[in-house]
């Protein structure tokens, strides 16, 4: 896109401040709602730094830095730093995985696997606490249609989200249910728009599979999946609604995400003051994220829609 | 290549079989009597019966401790005047400010676009915290209009981006032309400018009502009991004592169905949805 503001028809040279003001004006109104938007995000920092407590209203004081340097010894802080990574780790890494498999068999355009694409959409299309609940039912120990199934293979007792060893393995079960679709779609928009003739070359020099996928489909398709991964990663790290909807966090800690955790900090234990200031890690871990993602976002977006 | 197409097909099945079993085993719990569903082994031999669906709706349910009222109907109304409202204003908002990103180059303008982007990624708790106590303040804790405003944070920036790339991808020399004819700024945005980008607009919306139906932490934190949606209000439910299995999966089939007929309706433009206008399907 290259135009810039459009001339006023020769006959109105009168009034040059409202074409100068339009463009403003019709941002203002999404602009404002915005804005309101960032006044709590301030008083979230602004609460970071104080000792401040619900339920002890006359102990909040003003304690600069002193609840990011307490986090730093804090054993459930590191604890929550682990399990976040975990889960981010292991769900994009899987999703990946699997949604590049996924695309890659569906890669031709068939009526068959556009069918299939769509069908495949619909986990994505489930809200994620309710895709935790239909699992929840499914995995419930006295008629669970999955408890049923791995009893079959002789795996007895296996507890799914209530043990504290198979929990992790549970969400991210969820999460991959949820979430393979997207990374699936994504890269099969990225698969289907790359250019043919590298590929018919390939072919006619009788270039081997696996040479053509890592030497050519891979390179040619990185910046999907750089944007693809990115995207999850940004989300993944803040995961709440799956892990909220299975255990609340539980057993133990064991599934105690940054979001999960500031929430149980707020509201169980009333503690404005660490669950803000932990928000505030978090806010930093993903703005500095989001400002690689919005890169690369860009560049695929220069790709569809023209230079912008 | 036999063993190949073999091998491809067997992949499909699996992929198949993991993605779609989980919805249609909830759809089958949700015709069962609660003695089907606890029956081992799990079978596909059953009478189905409505039951479930109609105890939901009445409102009535029989459980073991008596008759339990509930208001599951009255969360699903809920999340369809959330998510509508929600979609409607986000539109209005966004439209407009859609066009004037993608028609003019203006100071700051690029900057107020990508905080509005930047919105997206970042968590939602760090706002949703300190609006709790706000809300409460501002009188806006058991009211609509608190929700409609907080789930721009999810509408906005996407039908802002998407939009914004349909204004782009139209050539601005038919609004040119049209202007040349005399007719004012509104009028070359109303009658051409937006029907060019229809589609896009209408893609935006549809995937935006998907996005606010399917929200849940928003309105755990914010939506007080009268005012929440079928996320927050089938995982309470879960929660009740004495609540059939049978009748918590019909409740699911019923707060996923809308998003599902819908994303099926809308399948051409989730690519471009999904990465905020940044690929197309």
């Amino acid at each position: 896109m290259s135009t810039t503001v459009i001339p006023t028809p020769a006959k109105a040279p009168a009034r040059p401040l409202l074409p100068r003001l339009l463009p403003y004006l019709l941002s203002l109104p999404a602009l404002i709602v915005c804005i309101g938007i960032l006044v709590p995000f301030f008083t979230a920092a602004w609460y970071s730094l104080q000792r401040y407590n619900l339920a002890m209203p006359l102990n909040r004081e003003f304690v600069w830095f002193g609840q990011y340097l307490d986090m730093l010894t804090d054993p459930d802080f590191w604890a929550t730093v682990r399990v976040s990574a975990v889960y981010a780790v292991a769900t994009v890494g899987l999703e990946l995985l699997l949604g590049l498999g996924i695309a890659l068999l569906l890669r031709e355009r068939t009526r068959f696997n556009n069918i299939v694409s769509v069908a495949l959409l619909l986990p994505l299309m489930t809200a994620p606490a309710i895709a935790s609940l239909m699992w929840k039912l499914m995995t419930n120990p006295n008629f669970g249609v999955l408890s049923w199934l791995v009893a079959l293979f002789g795996v007895h007792d296996f507890r799914w989200a209530s043990a504290p060893s198979s929990a992790m393995f549970t969400v991210v079960l969820v999460d991959i249910w949820v979430y393979t679709p997207f990374m699936m779609v994504l890269l099969l928009a990225g698969l289907r728009s790359l250019p043919q003739q590298p590929f018919e070359a390939a072919r006619l020099d009788g270039v081997a599979g696996h040479f053509v996928f890592f030497r050519i489909t891979l390179p040619m398709l990185a910046p999907y999946i750089v944007t693809a991964t990115l995207f999850r990663m940004l989300d993944s790290m803040q995961q709440f609604d799956i892990v909220y909807a299975m255990t609340q966090g539980g057993p133990g800690d064991s599934l105690m995400l940054f979001q999960v955790r500031a929430y149980l900090d707020f509201f169980q234990y009333t503690n404005v003051g660490t669950s803000a200031a932990l928000m505030i890690v978090l806010w930093a871990l993903t703005y500095a994220l989001s400002n690689v993602f919005i890169k690369q976002w860009l560049k695929l977006r220069e790709r569809t829609h023209g230079a912008a | 290549m036999a063993l190949h197409k073999l091998l491809r097909a067997a992949a499909l099945t699996l992929v198949l079989l993991f993605f779609l079993f989980p919805i249609f085993w909830i759809v089958v719990m949700s015709f069962q009597t609660n003695e089907e569903i606890l029956r081992l082994p799990p079978s596909l031999v059953f009478r189905p019966t409505l039951a479930n669906y109609t105890a939901l709706i009445s409102g009535h349910l029989q459980t073991a401790s008596g008759i339990l009222d509930i208001t599951f109907l009255h969360n699903l109304w809920n999340s369809i005047l959330l998510s509508t409202c929600s979609v409607l204003l986000a539109l209005v908002l966004g439209v407009p400010a859609a066009y004037a990103f993608a028609r003019f180059r203006f100071r700051l303008g690029e900057d107020i676009a990508f905080t509005m982007l930047s919105f997206r990624f970042a968590p939602p708790l760090l706002v949703l915290l300190p609006l709790s106590l706000y809300f409460q303040d501002l009188g806006l804790n058991d009211t609509y209009i608190g929700l409609i405003w907080i789930y721009q944070l999810i509408c906005l920036p996407l039908i802002l981006w998407i939009v914004r790339g349909y204004f782009e991808d139209a050539s601005p020399d038919i609004e040119y032309a049209y202007r040349i004819d005399g007719h004012s700024w509104w009028r070359a945005f109303t009658r051409i400018a937006i029907p060019l980008a229809g589609p896009g607009i209408a893609a935006a919306g549809l995937l935006s009502f998907i996005f606010a139906w399917n929200n849940f932490v928003f309105a755990l934190i914010l939506a007080s009991a009268d005012k929440q949606p079928v996320t927050v209000g089938a995982l309470a439910f879960v929660t009740a004592s004495g609540i059939q299995y049978g009748q918590i999966a019909a409740a699911i089939v019923l707060s996923i169905l809308p998003t599902l007929a819908l994303a099926l309706y809308a399948q051409r433009w989730l690519v471009e949805g999904l990465s905020l206008g940044a690929v197309k399907g």
